[in-house]
Formats: C-alpha cells, structure tokens, sequence
C-alpha cells in the first residue's frame, strides 16, 4: 500500500524522476492560473457578466471578508497570499472526484512546502508592517523570558501545520482504499463525500491559521490603550 | 526481525487506540456545547457552526498525529528498514 503519491513514478530517466505529486501540482497550477487568466480576460462592470465571473467575485469577496474578520484591517496586502494557498488546497482536494487523481498535499513534501512558505511569510509581512526591531520584539513580549517559548512555538506550529494537512489528506485516501477492499459497494462513497467536506474544512483551516499568525505578528503596532490617568 | 514487526504492529494499534480516546471525548463536548449554545441563540448560528468546524479540526487533528505515527510505524517503519539492510548487507 502506497503511503503517498511521492512513490507513484510515472516516468523515470537516469536520476530525474517524474512522481505523480510534482505531475499533479503542476496539473493544478496550471489548471488555476489558465482558469483564472481566461476568466478574467474579458471582465465587465455591467448588470450582465458571466457566470465564471460572479463566481470568482463570490470567492475574492468571501475571502476578503474572513481574512477581514481574523483582524487584518487591510485585506488586499494579503489577499494574494491567504487566497493562493486556500485555492490551491480547495482544488486539489475538490478534485479527488475525478478518477485515478490523488491529492497533492496528501504528500508530506507538498505540506511541507507550503508551512514552510507560511513560516517564512510571516515575518516578512510583521517586518513590512513595523520594521525589523519592531518585529523582532514583538518575540520578547510580554517578557524576556518568553523568548525561547515563542521562538519554539515559531517552529511547532509549522510542523503542526504541515502534518495536519498531510494526516488528513492521506487519512482520507487510506480509509476509502481499506473500505474498497472490506465493502466494496456503496459505503466508499460515502466516505468520499466526507473527505471532500474534510478537504474544504482543511484549506479554510489552513488559510485562515496562516492569517491568524500574519496577524500576530503585524497586530503588535497599534497603540496600545493607554491607562486612564485617575487623579 | 520478527520482535520489530510485532513491537510496531502492537504499538501502533495502541497509539491509534488511545489517540482516538481523547479527541473524541474533547469533541463530545465541543458539539454538545455548540448545541446547547445554538438552542439558546439560534441568531448567531454561523459564527458558532463555523468556530465549531475549525475546533473540531484542530482537535481532531491530535488525532490525526497519532493516526500519522502508527502509519509510519507500519507502512515506513525506519527501524525495520535498518535491519533489512543490514541483513541484506550480510
């Protein structure tokens, strides 16, 4: 039984091999951006515009508004980032509905690289907002001595980030492929339709804890309220 | 050899058994308190669905650790690959 798609290699020369996790991400990413670049070809502002069109708007706008919601003031800045994980994990896993496809992200190198474009995007964002003495304080609050504490949670969370997508993932492929060979008749479909609700559930999680800790880290700016001077 | 498989194979039931326990205990209680709070204020039922769904997944996703170690215990046991290479080295 195969643990993820990284042993599945579907074309092999010399040392370069082709696994079927790099052949589908390269699929979904070209499928995203040729979907997207045709779609917004010819946009119109009028009462009528075409059904591809309010669905994209439905997408930017709900997602304008979560990332809103979670506390960043300014939705735009990060709208490029946020949206482009939560589309490219809501595609690959929508898309386990079509036969002989596996989910790229049900890989842990996929996962991983996308934590890690979380961990390294989060301080740059913090570093954009108030500069680096700023953000680099903001891992001394509220003491000193919490230093090593945030410096370690910095790194677990990116672990947690990466195993938990990749856990779901591949837990939902594992069970529909032990179901298959235990009732082989209705009950994989089931499970199937669940793993598409797990799937969504999974990349709005992912985006939105990618926003919560862009958002710890470019909060720390504001002002903070100043005690009320009593005589 | 045969000591590995068994050690891996029993412990990887029992990381998934008791890895299960506590997730589902934990989510028990989240659903029932997301009900309660729904029976008492039906109004606000899409921030309390939608607060449940990501609580349910960050706790479930305990779960999902364990299930991920008992996966690797069995199927890309580390240990197991090292004695196979050594015995094949022999």
């Amino acid at each position: 039984m195969r643990l993820s798609p990284d042993q599945l290699i579907l074309w092999q020369h010399g040392f370069l091999k082709l696994n079927a996790t790099i052949a589908f991400t390269w699929g979904l990413m070209l499928v995203l951006a040729i979907g997207s670049k045709l779609i917004t070809r010819n946009l119109s502002t009028e009462l009528t515009r075409s059904r591809w069109q309010n669905l994209l708007e439905m997408v930017v706008t709900g997602m304008m508004k979560q990332i809103k919601e979670v506390g960043l003031h300014n939705p735009g800045t990060y709208l490029g980032f946020l949206g482009t994980l939560f589309l490219f994990i809501a595609a690959s896993s929508l898309c386990t509905v079509i036969p002989g496809y596996e989910p790229p992200t049900s890989s842990l190198s996929t996962t991983a690289a996308l934590a890690l474009c979380v961990f390294v995007a989060v301080p740059l964002f913090g570093i954009e907002d108030q500069g680096i003495g700023g953000y680099l304080k903001s891992y001394a609050e509220p003491t000193i001595i919490m230093l090593p504490f945030n410096i370690i949670s910095e790194l677990s969370r990116t672990l947690a980030l990466a195993v938990r997508l990749f856990g779901n993932m591949m837990s939902g492929a594992m069970i529909i492929a032990i179901l298959l060979t235990i009732t082989p008749f209705i009950f994989p479909v089931f499970m199937t339709v669940l793993g598409l609700l797990t799937g969504m559930v999974q990349a709005y999680i992912f985006s939105i804890l990618a926003a919560v800790y862009i958002a710890a880290a470019t909060r720390t700016r504001k002002p903070r309220p100043v005690p009320a001077t009593t005589g | 050899m045969t000591l590995i498989a068994i050690a891996s194979i029993i412990t990887a039931g029992l990381t998934t058994g008791f890895g299960c326990m506590g997730p589902a205990l934990g989510e028990g209680r989240a659903v029932a308190t997301a009900l309660t709070s729904l029976a008492q204020q039906p109004d606000a039922s899409a921030t309390i669905t939608r607060t449940l769904f990501v609580g349910l997944a960050m706790i479930e996703s305990t779960a999902i650790y364990c299930f991920v170690v008992s996966m690797i215990l069995i199927f890309a046991n580390p240990f197991w690959n090292h004695v196979i290479a050594q015995t094949a080295g022999k």
